[in-house]
């Protein structure tokens, strides 16, 4: 196996900007819901098999397609987020698994692989991470406040509704830049994994942010280096390693 | 005096149910309002409404370059968010553009000490915990705060003291308050004009003239031993 820098550099981008979206996810109590969403990509990699798109043109499709309707489904029915999420899951998979008919290409789309990237799909993801960072730098104050207290969030002038919907869409996009290694169904482990594991670990806000990055990027990196030296799947091998640190980190006795 | 907030035939419907009708109230600068009212009679509806939170119809009237602050009833903070009141604060601050030494004199004022301020806020006392939010209300000097049952969640110690800060406050910044409280010593210690609440107004004015047996007896379907007890002593 061939290892192409821009790959490697894409797959470190995917995991920090997955560190720090799941540490923001893990405050909000969104980290399954958000985890369960990126499975709504799998019919969109099936179209971009069947039209010969790439399949992050594919994946963001039905992704950010499966966010709006959520967002509506919440809205205008008494759904919880939850069940919102859980249908429009569901029909996602089975709609997915019916529009991949190879079974080879059907692996690829649930756990991903590490394959060399068109030039247009690393500009996507650099620009994807940089959205994400800035948003989330720029957004950070509203959100902790939200996550606290919506009630005192709307009282102190901040439009939750609005954080909580570019929230959703840096989600979906953090999961699309991690889709092409994890596939759809590992794409929202590194969201929740890592910052489970930084949270065991760390009692301030900064220390938790910084440690859900580096234990994501310390799992990708360990699941470049193992996977390539044993010939495994990169994205499994990723999530394998996250849950080994995760497990350790409960070694860790908390106050 | 004019009025720094004025409440016109204020109605709230949720889901197609009405929670308030018609609700009327006028409060001066500096006054005290306190808001009673069985449960479920709209009272925390009404603090929300006021801060935006939930549309209305009818008129709310505040003056010009009016500022809110809001201490909630009880937040399901969870316990291991990795977050303290000096993120929080911090937050604020930062979302208001305000400066490190608005930080400072809330947290005085206040008197909530370093040690408060960096612990993670779930694991702060129920005591603690008020003062915290009191802190987060205070900031940005708001010209009226609006408190919902501050003290619900506490020992009668913690209680009496967290009263006691709030009127400071109002000495010290001549904020006016609006105060929703079960605690009826509290309503006549404290407060200046007193609002019955059971969807719509049932009375309204100063304590002593509004707060009738009558009053208590359509406001709670009973007559409250409490009135009794306060009136023999006036």
């Amino acid at each position: 196996m061939t290892i192409d820098v821009y790959s490697v550099i894409l797959a470190l981008l995917a995991a920090a900007t997955a560190g720090l979206v799941g540490a923001f996810a893990l405050m909000k109590k969104t980290v399954l819901a958000g985890d369960v969403m990126s499975h709504i990509a799998i019919p969109g990699l099936g179209l971009a098999v069947i039209w010969n798109l790439n399949p992050i043109v594919g994946g963001a499709l039905t992704l950010f397609l499966g966010a709006f309707m959520i967002s509506r489904l919440e809205k205008k029915t008494a759904l919880s987020s939850e069940a919102a999420v859980g249908v429009i899951f569901a029909s996602s998979v089975a709609l997915g698994a019916l529009l991949i008919n190879s079974k080879e290409e059907l692996i690829d789309a649930l756990f991903g692989g590490f394959k060399n990237i068109p030039p247009g799909e690393f500009a996507f993801g650099v620009a994807a991470s940089a959205v994400i960072f800035a948003t989330l730098w720029a957004m950070r104050n509203k959100l902790i406040i939200g996550l606290f207290s919506e009630d005192l969030a709307a009282s102190t002038g901040i439009k939750t509704g609005t954080i909580n919907f570019t929230f959703l869409i840096l989600f979906s996009l953090a999961i699309l830049v991690g889709l092409r290694f994890l596939g759809a169904l590992l794409a929202g482990a590194l969201i929740i994994v890592p910052a489970s594991a930084a949270r065991q670990l760390t009692h301030s806000l900064g220390m938790f942010l910084g440690c859900s990055v580096l234990l994501a990027i310390a799992s990708m990196v360990a699941g470049l280096i193992i996977s390539s030296v044993y010939g495994l799947d990169l994205g499994p091998t990723a999530i394998v390693v996250a849950s080994i640190i995760f497990a350790l980190s409960l070694l860790k006795t908390k106050k | 005096m004019s009025n720094i907030l004025r409440v016109e035939n204020l109605s709230v419907a949720l889901d197609g149910e009405t929670i308030l009708k018609n609700v009327n109230f006028e409060i001066e600068k500096g006054e005290n309002l306190a808001v009673i009212g069985p449960n479920g009679s709209g009272k925390t509806v009404l603090l929300k409404t006021l801060l935006g939170i939930f549309p209305h119809e009818g008129k709310i009237i505040r003056a010009e370059r009016t500022k809110l602050g809001y201490v909630p009833q009880k937040i399901d903070a969870d316990r291991h968010l990795p977050i303290d009141l000096e993120n929080l604060i911090n937050a604020k601050a930062a979302v208001l553009g305000l400066k490190k030494s608005d930080v400072k004199e809330a947290t005085d004022a206040v008197k909530i000490t370093d040690k408060v301020l960096k612990t993670p806020i779930g694991h702060l006392s129920g005591g603690q915990f008020q003062r915290a939010l009191i802190a987060f209300a205070v900031l940005g000097k708001p010209d009226i705060i609006l408190l919902d049952e501050p003290t619900a969640s506490i020992d009668q110690l913690g209680e009496e003291q967290i009263y006691e800060l709030i009127h400071e406050l109002q000495e010290k910044y001549g904020i006016t308050i609006i105060l929703v409280s079960h605690d009826l010593s509290i309503v006549y210690k404290y407060a200046t004009k007193v609002l019955c609440l059971n969807k719509t107004g049932v009375c309204f004015g100063p304590p002593e003239i509004a707060l009738t047996p009558e009053i208590f007896k359509k406001l709670y379907g009973q007559e409250h031993k409490y009135v009794h007890h306060l009136h023999h002593d006036h």
